[in-house]
């Protein structure tokens, strides 16, 4: 991130991400959740989760972000996936085999169906959104030795 | 199926403009009409999931790229060795091409796989996972093992990542790394 877009941009980019990142948000935990009805699933609701905080980050600066979800926060919620993720998948050693769908299927096109399915999307996308918004703040933050001496 | 052929034709012209640009910032906008490209294409193909994932990774790394690695032009030379270089290229072109050509030939038409397991993940996942989304029951249900392997995939680089940009590798017993220290290779 270039220095001069340390403490965020314009007012009118402020102004418009207040009003549209929680939208975002929203719709990245919509796509996460309805995975198994309709298109979309855990990965690329989990990238639009990551790219509501990188929104927020672009337009108010770092602290802003980091007060919503800090670095250990983001850390933490991307091993927590992964665990979860892992923990379904040796639950179902309970009924037989790795992955085996060990819940109820309920009736098909209601949110609440189709067993360990909506499990794992949430799992996949908490682990892809935080890991993802660790990447992008690893790369913006890093700075090379010659541009301190600036 | 004729505005596949305009899309794939817009692709290949962005990926040599994207070569050619000597600006890295056009270079790394022609790389991301590219993708946008083909996200249409899969919408096309009828491959609805994979156009989303395809969308918003597609603009992450655009993010990224433009806003974090992009802050000066790096330095670049191609001058001197133009001859080894272009017998090189034209040496691999030449053999891709080859290799291709056999290759597609003996590929099965569009639309009959020679392997019939799909079919029976298209005629009874619905009944055995109780997904209505089909490609849902089989990354999560039928194929969750190499799900799980992408997981790990994804996982390593994101550790690789963190590792590599850190400031350093030990800490000294009392010391206080500050926020913005914090990545910052020494």
């Amino acid at each position: 991130m270039s220095r001069e877009h340390d403490q965020g941009m314009s007012l009118i980019v402020k102004t418009i991400t207040r009003l549209t990142v929680g939208l975002i948000l929203l719709y990245g935990i919509y796509i996460i959740s309805h995975g198994h009805v309709s298109p979309g699933g855990g990965f690329a609701g989990g990238v639009i989760v990551a790219l509501s905080f990188v929104h927020l980050m672009l337009a108010y600066g770092k602290e802003a972000a980091f007060k919503k979800l800090s670095k250990q926060a983001a850390s933490f919620f991307e091993s927590a996936g992964a665990i979860i993720f892992l923990t379904i998948a040796l639950l179902g050693f309970a009924g037989g085999y790795f992955f085996f769908n060990f819940l109820a299927k309920g009736e098909p096109f209601k949110l609440f169906s189709a067993g360990i399915i909506p499990l794992c999307n949430v799992a996949i996308g908490l682990k892809v959104g935080a890991g993802l918004f660790g990447i992008f703040v690893a790369l913006v933050l890093l700075k090379f030795e010659s541009e301190d001496k600036k | 199926m004729i505005e596949l052929y305009i899309l794939i034709i817009f692709m290949i012209v962005g990926a040599i403009i994207a070569i050619e640009v000597k600006d890295l910032l056009s270079s790394v906008v022609a790389v991301g009409a590219v993708g946008l490209a083909l996200s249409i294409v899969f919408l096309i193909l009828k491959a609805p999931d994979v156009a989303i994932t395809q969308l918003v990774v597609e603009i992450l790394c655009l993010i990224i790229l433009i806003r974090a690695t992009l802050r000066k032009d790096l330095p670049f030379s191609t001058t001197g060795r133009w001859f080894l270089n272009t017998a090189i290229t034209v040496c691999f072109i030449a053999v891709f091409l080859f290799v291709s050509f056999k290759a597609l030939k003996q590929l099965p038409p569009f639309g009959y796989p020679t392997m019939r397991v799909a079919s029976v993940y298209l005629k009874e996942g619905l009944s055995v996972t109780g997904a209505t989304n089909i490609v849902a029951s089989v990354i999560l249900d039928f194929r969750a093992y190499d799900t799980l392997g992408e997981a790990t995939v994804l996982f390593t680089a994101v550790i690789g990542v963190l590792a590599i940009v850190r400031r350093v590798g030990r800490k000294k017993v009392g010391e206080i790394v500050r926020e913005e220290d914090e990545s910052r290779p020494s």
